[in-house]
């Protein structure tokens, strides 16, 4: 007996010097602690809930331990974390059309259906229905949705006058005109830029799939990547790239590779969220922030259908032990009173009467609201396949853009995506 | 055993037993360490490996015995390449690495003027954390506004694609990988070289060798071990590379998968699809290769002493 507790007492001490080098610590809370454990992404949404967060704390006496992280490191510490089942993370800022189903599935997200009906004040009715929809999973809501984002045209004015253009191009014919003309008419610059990323660049080209009558899968839930028009988006997508695109252009850019080149004045068109735009209208960032336009998503054979989706949410832990807390954290974070702070500062919410209120958004270039509010009206609600394996699946249809940014045969590299494809959804369907 | 017990001085059950077992009492932390750290980790990897784990790892998974490896080993599209660009990135990094580095350790070995700020220049890469290098060097090859490029310029070569070509991004990785690391094949060299003792090469002098002579049947051969030891570090470490290739390109490794070796695959099995399973039993086999690699050095090391 002796002997046992012994040994036991022993390999508890190993253990314990073992552990503790792993550091972490985080043992202070209990039911309802007083402090939140809050992990958010690099944004500009979080910046402004930041300065924000001791107005919170003295209304609330409680204290928020925040965790700030980019989009990767973010995706790849709730792995890890929610894997391992951990309480020490309350609430999450997640992207519901990314992770949104797999979490769900693995049963992450803490339903807070109740919470969201219980609080009138709060009004959840408020919130528009796509990126609500985004946000249920099962019929359960598991978040909040923060931050609404659409595809627009970036271009720069001052290339475009040389050329001798008086207006933003309306349509993908005549931006694919436009790009070569003011590419002809500016030497050294690119007439267009966009991401080139095979995974990064699935999003931006959803516009040009959906403008050109294209789809991820069909509505029997066939893959359908493959189409005829689904072959001419990715054909013109990376074509304008492949032709008019920088010189060397790497495979590899997501947005700030991309943005770069853009705000470093070596490009005349670009097609971006338009979440992004404070990255080329701000001098301090931007060296064509005088100059820089914004025109809505041009109209292709199926009319102008850029993405409009919610591209952040908030959401609670289902290991939490601090549920009730954190609700309260999401409840202010998402109030009308913030959203419209945040809208004002340039980033736009989920709320129908922020989005309604002309104040909100005068701080805003007139011609990007012009651009973002025709992108609400006729987008799409997703950007991306909507699947349980996400990354994947991006993986397998952004291949074709690749393809075609590099020169190659996308219609066939299409014909192995809508195969690949179509066997992750069997899969999924099983 | 109770002949080499102390004398007990309290009276107290734990005293006595931890006096009698005094080896257990010692080594313990150590191995409470190596079963926390590595036996587990490997042993829960190895049972994810015959598991279709994925989505959660707490989610209900299924035995499947050896499925898993049957399929990876079938897969020439991600798997193989992978081990292929596992194989040459190490390979041509030890290679060059090896054979710099002993040419820098022999330059570096007699005494010379400014020797201190020759030594720290060299060694400065090292210090420097991979993924800052990485950032580093995407800058500097980036196709369009990098300074290589404008190098190269000046010498009339044209711009190459670097990191952003599909044929030279590992090619390019390797040559950051080579810049960052051997400096520490220097320092373990040089460290060898300054234990040799003079004699040998005195007596080689007053025979008449060559300097190459010297190099090729003295130094060399009194080297050997020093160098296997620095091939063993650093061929496990290269294998295993992943902050360089992942600062550089990302996950994936590329758009084309040009720098995805099997660490790199690993992580993207299970940190982008999830895939528990599958990613356990790529990185067993990894384990297994580096195992491998790893005796054929050291058996042959012991058979020649």
């Amino acid at each position: 007996m002796l002997r046992r507790t012994a040994i036991g007492s022993t390999l508890a001490l190993a253990a314990a010097l073992s552990l503790s080098a792993c550091g972490g610590g985080g043992d202070d809370e209990g039911t309802g602690s007083k402090t939140i454990q809050v992990t958010l992404a690099n944004h500009v949404w979080t910046e402004n809930i930041k300065a924000a967060l001791p107005e919170f704390e003295k209304a609330t006496g409680l204290k928020v331990e925040l965790t700030q992280l980019g989009e990767d490191q973010l995706s790849d510490q709730y792995n890890v974390k929610l894997n391992a089942g951990t309480s020490d993370l309350d609430v999450m800022m997640y992207r519901p059309l990314q992770e949104g189903k797999l979490f769900g599935k693995n049963g992450y997200l803490s339903d807070i259906t109740e919470d969201t009906k219980g609080a009138s004040d709060w009004n959840w009715s408020d919130f528009q229905s796509g990126p609500v929809e985004a946000t249920t999973y099962d019929k359960k809501v598991v978040g909040v949705p923060l931050i609404t984002e659409t595809e627009v045209l970036y271009y720069r004015k001052d290339l475009l006058a040389k050329a001798g253009y008086t207006a933003p191009p309306k349509t993908l014919d005549e931006l694919k005109e436009a790009a070569a003309k003011v590419q002809a008419a500016n030497p050294g610059v690119a007439g267009f830029v966009a991401r080139t990323g095979k995974t990064a660049a699935v999003t931006q080209f959803s516009g040009f799939l959906y403008s050109f009558g294209g789809k991820w899968a069909d509505d029997s839930g066939k893959a359908a990547v493959n189409s005829a028009e689904a072959k001419q988006a990715y054909a013109y997508y990376g074509g304008l790239i492949h032709d008019h695109g920088p010189k060397n252009v790497s495979t590899d850019m997501s947005w700030p590779e991309a943005m770069a080149i853009f705000t470093q004045g070596q490009a005349a068109f670009y097609t971006e969220a338009s979440s992004l735009y404070k990255n080329a209208t701000d001098p301090a960032k931007s060296k064509v922030a005088e100059t820089v336009g914004f025109a809505p998503f041009p109209e292709g054979p199926a009319g102008s259908k850029p993405y409009n989706v919610p591209s952040w949410a908030l959401g609670i832990n289902e290991a939490s032990e601090n549920k009730a807390n954190a609700w309260k954290f999401i409840e202010w974070a998402t109030s009308k009173e913030q959203t419209l702070a945040n809208q004002k500062a340039g980033v736009p919410g989920a709320r129908t009467s922020v989005a309604n209120d002309a104040d909100a958004t005068s701080t805003y270039p007139k011609d990007l609201v012009e651009a973002a509010k025709a992108g609400a009206e006729n987008g799409v609600g997703f950007d991306r396949p909507q699947v349980v394996k996400v990354p994947e699946a991006r993986e397998l249809v952004g291949q074709p853009i690749v393809d075609a940014i590099t020169g190659k045969d996308s219609a066939a590299a299409a014909d192995k995506a809508a195969e690949a494809f179509q066997a992750l959804l069997d899969d999924e369907n099983k | 055993m109770s002949a080499d017990a102390l004398p007990v001085t309290g009276t107290s059950g734990f005293s006595r037993w931890a006096n009698t077992h005094r080896k257990w009492l010692f080594a313990s932390p150590a191995m409470a360490f190596v079963v926390v750290l590595i036996i587990f980790p490997v042993a829960w990897t190895l049972y994810l490996s015959l598991t279709d784990a994925e989505g959660s790892v707490r989610s209900e998974k299924e035995f499947v015995g050896a499925q898993n490896y049957l399929d990876v080993l079938a897969d020439t599209a991600r798997f193989w390449p992978a081990v292929w660009r596992t194989v040459q990135f190490t390979g041509v990094v030890l290679i060059v690495e090896v054979v710099l580095g002993m040419a820098i350790a022999l330059l570096l070995w007699r005494p010379f003027r400014g020797e201190k700020w020759v030594r720290v220049a060299i060694l400065m890469p090292l210090v420097a954390t991979p993924v800052a290098v990485g950032m580093m060097w995407r800058l500097i090859f980036d196709p369009n506004i990098g300074i290589a490029n404008q190098v190269l310029g000046w010498f009339g070569i044209p711009e190459q694609p670097w990191l952003a070509g599909p044929n030279s991004a590992l090619w390019t990785t390797m040559l950051i990988d080579i810049w960052q690391w051997t400096p520490m094949v220097v320092l373990i060299l040089l460290a060898g070289l300054t234990s040799l003792s003079d004699e040998p090469q005195e007596a080689a002098l007053i025979d008449g060798a060559s300097g190459w002579q010297r190099f090729r049947y003295i130094t060399l051969p009194l080297m050997k071990s020093t160098i296997i030891v620095a091939v063993l570090l650093r061929g496990i470490d290269a294998l295993k590379t992943f902050d360089i290739l992942y600062a550089t390109k990302g996950k994936g490794g590329g758009s084309y998968h040009e720098v995805e070796t099997l660490n790199v695959y690993a992580y993207g099995l299970s940190f982008d699809y999830n895939e528990y399973g599958t990613s356990s039993t790529v990185l067993i086999l990894f384990f297994l290769i580096i195992i491998g690699s790893m005796w054929a050095l050291t058996s042959r090391r012991k058979a020649d002493y």
